[in-house]
């Protein structure tokens, strides 16, 4: 077995959480600086996997490690890097110190319980974007719904309570499903193969399910990735989690965790349902395009900036849907791309405007005006997050986003043009948002508001840098994600469609 | 032919040594009774603590030393049956009652004394009773009781004959009407659920017993495996027999309180002291299913076909209507209560998947469930007021600010139960239904997804207010209990995580054992 470093990186944020609770005089550090440690370590480990990352591999995935775990059932602890997971675990290493930085003022009574959540968040994340095996996959799906919970429910607003529950009922209603076509699917395996298996790779590869038991497990597994990402009609819960939790939970919940849903239909429904996922695609383009432009209208009515938020990354979930479901390897890689782009600019949004709401205790679009001059700042972050959000050319976003409606167009051009609307609305509900909050006159609750100071900026820089780099220089995320793409292409059979516009004869 | 008469008669083999486990606990009840009769007040508790402990021990290690291979057999001239899972369930119990029996042992939580009456004759609220109280008495015969109760429940689980059967289920029933009416707080609620139990309780074991006549009358033993022979060459009216596994079923599904033979469950549940409580939930329990999954599965297992529906709806409703009624409850015991009912229902989920798997996803659900639930009950006796234990859950607002060492206990009993990955409660869910889907009972599983989802709520409510609300003044406090709790305590929570991260030494033990002897 090679040197276990998918291992390290899932147990570096475990282990910071337990340093958490070692008494103060056996460890240098403060709690602060423990959990900030452990998250940049993981860090460093995610970046070291990254360069040794052969792409030009076809080799499904690398860097395997795998414990026997409860073999009477074939389940092994498997973990294995794909390039789609590495793109994620990327993302969710280089997020968690950042929000761990940008909310040093959050939750500041019960901080040790703050910095265990989100460790514990990011060790979860990063075990389900690792997981190569379905029951571990299902396992810490399921379990990383406790430290949002109490993210939610214990430093959340003044309803955070009923938004606490209402996460977690749609969390496990998802899974419970997804448990059960899991054990199906697991005997229809076990009858199949002659042995149970829950290896993701195994079950992609190796099974052929007749076309109901198919769509019957394909339904299942979709209703849980469906909750969770979360797509029209299942997504009510997100802009209530959104906004009762604090930025740093809501980065974390929608920067991170909602994306694995988005990755689970990339990485595991596409590859083990291949047939039952092309039946269903034109229906799951349709309620993507729908949500696409349905949540952005919806985003415009919002009273609330973290519920506009919230309906923004549902509007943008849905073009991430879309390209999974394009069965063209372009589209998935903008999905790939898009999920990072996505992170990233959310990341930005909620922490910039975590700063503006935490010193108002407010975060009603209408009572802020006139920052662009008491907070220039914080307003040209704001900004670049807003455009890179709305996927502005120049941003990661338009990136993706353009390969997704590029991929889509090849196979579903109706769907496409109305989904490019989308674009246009993101333009007005993000500019108006901005154009409310911080253009025109300061009024008396918005004079005393400070900027942020250098430690503020440079804490979020990341985030802005990276979102431009990957604007103008995609390569090394659409290189890594490439690689999982055509792998997957392979595993559903399908070969990207060719130029419509045959070939000229040329005199 | 005097002597002809003398000599077909056979000498009854006893097997001492395998039967060891159940003989303790016999013996430990019996001197129980004469500690009571010759040992001065004052001298009772220790004495009685030292037999039962000692005895719940001996008995558990001759479990442990008993049940290898060699082990396995039908003693006692064949109406006992000693295999993998009548091992399994002996063991569980014993745990369970020596968890149990801690709870009972705890004095210090409340400032009278232990959790029973300090004489169960006097008149509730009455001079007497004061008196009695102020004199420190105790009411010690619940050791003789409670060991006595473990003897039958050790003999219901192995019991291979439906005589045995009855013995053993009222050998463990009635102590536990006794002790159910024991508690030191709130006695006519007490008094009234022991009442409710006896009468319920009385009701069902005769009609077990009449549905054990029938069965007789057509198959003409009370053997299991003569039983299960009886019904393949018999040729009798079909009536009879259907009417013998309908009463028969009645009986047991009563026991373990499934829908809708379940109303007794909450009244005595919150009735009891809670001791007494958790040893039904738990032990009561565990020996029930025990029972059920032997006469379904051997003496009626050639009849799968003709029960498997009722069994069906029976589960399907027992998860559905638990679940639901459990969502309007204000007190944590009567939650509880119905939570149990609807665990009872996922239990039944992997009993209806009648095969190999199903015998070992059920024993799984049993030993995960007894011991979470022991554990919550036993975090319910430390939250208190003044007038005793503090079980309306809206009082329990902020707890994880007063008490985050309970209250984060108590959060875990309930994802547990919830059925939250990598706690125990997962492992057995997964089991029962991995065993129903695998038996064929898909549908049954699907509702058994919604009714888990239902019962969420409730479950996540209770750590909704405990941690996620502010404290109300005057609200419960928490008491430190003495050492007899805390290991209950701590015992239920390593089991609960342990078994939840590395299930597989649960499955290892159970699958290999989940084998009957007939």
């Amino acid at each position: 077995m090679n040197f276990p470093w998918l291992l390290l990186i899932v147990l570096t944020p475990l282990i910071g959480t337990l340093l958490l609770f070692v008494p103060k005089r056996f460890i240098p550090f403060s709690d602060k600086q423990i959990a900030l440690y452990s998250s940049l370590i993981t860090l460093i480990f995610v970046l070291v996997v990254a360069f040794i990352f052969d792409t030009s591999s076809t080799a499904l995935t690398q860097f395997d490690v795998s414990y026997d775990w409860i073999p009477i059932f074939g389940i092994s602890f498997h973990l294995g890097l794909t390039g789609i997971s590495l793109v994620l675990i990327g993302l969710t290493a280089v997020l968690t110190p950042i929000v761990l930085l940008a909310t040093e003022h959050e939750g500041m009574k019960k901080r040790k319980e703050f910095l265990m959540w989100i460790l514990l968040v990011e060790a979860s994340a990063l075990a389900v974007f690792l997981a190569r095996d379905l029951f571990l996959f299902y396992v810490v799906f399921e379990a990383m719904l406790v430290p949002i919970f109490f993210l939610v429910g214990r430093f959340g607003g003044p309803r955070r309570s009923a938004a606490a529950l209402k996460f977690i009922l749609f969390g496990l209603a998802g899974g419970l499903v997804m448990l059960a076509a899991l054990i199906w699917l697991y005997f229809v395996g076990a009858t199949q193969l002659g042995r149970g298996t829950f290896s993701i790779t195994a079950l992609s590869n190796e099974l052929n399910m007749d076309v109901w038991t198919e769509r019957w497990l394909f339904l299942g597994f979709f209703f849980a990735f469906a909750l969770k990402a979360p797509m029209f009609p299942g997504h009510t819960w997100l802009p209530d989690t959104a906004e009762q939790a604090t930025p740093g939970t809501s980065t974390m919940l929608i920067g991170i965790l909602d994306k694995v849903g988005t990755y689970g239909m990339l990485a595991i429904l596409l590859p083990i349902f291949p047939n039952a996922s092309k039946e269903f695609a034109p229906i799951i383009i349709g309620l993507a395009v729908f949500g696409v432009i349905y949540a952005a209208l919806v985003a415009m009515a919002q009273k609330d900036m973290k519920r506009t938020f919230a309906f923004i990354s549902i509007s943008h979930f849905g073009f991430i849907v879309m390209g999974i479901f394009s069965f063209t390897s372009i589209g998935m890689i903008g999905s790939t791309v898009y999920m990072v782009a996505h992170g990233l600019s959310t990341a930005a949004l909620f922490l910039t405007a975590g700063y503006l709401i935490k010193q108002k205790d407010n975060s009603l679009i209408n009572s802020f005006g006139g920052l662009t001059k008491i907070a220039p700042v914080m307003t040209g972050i704001f900004l670049i997050a807003a455009l890179a959000s709305i996927a502005l050319p120049g941003m990661a976003g338009f990136v993706g986003e353009f390969m997704v409606l590029t991929g889509t167009f090849q196979r579903y051009q109706i769907p496409t043009i109305i989904a490019t609307f989308g674009i246009i609305l993101a333009a007005i509900y993000m500019l108006w948002l901005y154009q409310r909050v911080f253009t025109g006159t300061e009024n008396k609750e918005t004079k005393n508001i400070v900027d942020l100071n250098l430690k503020q900026t440079l804490v979020l820089s990341p985030l802005v840098l990276l979102t431009v780099l990957f604007g103008f220089y995609p390569a090394p995320v659409i290189k890594i994600a490439e690689s999982a793409i055509s792998n997957t292409m392979l595993q559903i059979g399908q070969t990207d469609p060719g130029p419509i516009i045959s070939k000229v004869e040329t005199k | 032919m005097m002597q002809n008469v003398v000599n077909s008669i056979p000498t009854p083999n006893f097997e001492y040594a395998l039967l060891s486990p159940i003989l303790i606990m016999f013996f430990a009840a019996c001197a129980g009774v004469l500690i009571e009769a010759f040992l001065p007040n004052e001298k009772r508790r220790l004495t009685h603590l030292l037999v039962i402990f000692t005895s719940l021990l001996l008995a558990f290690f001759a479990v442990i030393l008993q049940s290898g291979p060699n082990g396995r057999a039908l003693v006692a001239s064949g109406t006992v049956a000693l295999d993998g899972p009548g091992w399994i369930l002996q063991g569980t119990i014993l745990l369970i009652a020596a968890m149990s029996a801690l709870l009972f042992a705890e004095s210090k939580v409340d400032p009278l004394g232990d959790a029973f009456a300090a004489r169960a004759s006097t008149l509730p609220g009455g001079e007497e009773e004061k008196t009695v109280t102020k004199l420190g008495w105790a009411q010690t015969e619940v050791w003789p009781l409670l060991s006595f109760s473990v003897t039958g429940m050790l003999l219901f689980v192995t019991a291979n004959d439906l005589l045995v059967m009855f013995v053993a289920l009222e050998v463990m029933s009635l102590p536990l009407y006794l002790l159910a009416g024991l508690a030191r707080r709130r006695r006519l609620l007490s008094q009234e659920a022991a009442l409710k139990y006896f009468i319920l309780g009385a009701l069902a074991s005769a009609i077990l017993l009449f549905g054990s006549a029938l069965t007789y009358a057509y198959t003409g033993s009370l053997e299991f495996g003569q039983i299960s022979n009886g019904i393949s060459s018999a040729n009798n009216s079909p009536g009879l027999l259907t009417a013998a596994i309908a009463l028969v079923a009645v009986g047991m599904l009563f026991k373990i309180g499934a829908v809708p033979f379940h109303q007794w469950v909450p009244d005595v549940y919150t009735g009891a002291p809670t001791p007494v409580t958790s040893f039904m939930a738990g032990a009561v329990k565990v020996a029930a299913f025990g029972g059920l999954l032997r006469i379904f599965y051997v003496a009626f297992g050639s009849l799968v076909w003709d029960w498997r529906p009722l069994i069906w709806v029976v589960a399907g409703l027992t998860m559905v209507v638990g679940s639901v009624i459990a969502l309007s409850q204000s007190d944590f015991k009567r939650m509880l209560a119905y939570s149990s009912i609807s665990n009872g229902g996922f239990i039944l989920v992997g009993f209806s998947g009648t095969n190999r798997a199903a015998i070992a996803a059920v024993l799984i659900y049993l030993i995960t469930y007894a011991f979470a639930t022991v554990g919550a009950f036993a975090l319910i006796t430390l939250i208190r007021e003044q007038a005793g234990e503090s079980a309306t859950l809206i009082r329990w607002k902020g707890l994880g600010k007063k008490s985050p060492l309970a209250a984060g206990l108590m959060s875990l009993f309930m994802l547990s139960f919830a059925g939250v990955p990598l706690t125990s409660g997962f492992t057995a869910k997964f089991g029962v239904f991995t065993a129903a889907i695998a038996g064929g009972a898909t549908p049954l599983v699907l509702i058994g997804v919604l009714a888990s989802v239902i019962a969420a709520v409730f479950y996540i409510r209770v750590i909704i207010l405990m941690f996620f609300s502010d404290p109300i003044p005057e609200g419960p406090f928490v008491v430190v209990p003495s050492v007899f709790t805390t290991i209950a305590i701590s015992a239920s929570t390593v089991v609960t995580i342990i078994l939840g991260l590395f299930p597989q030494i649960v499955i290892d033990l159970v699958s290999s054992a989940s084998v009957f002897l007939r």
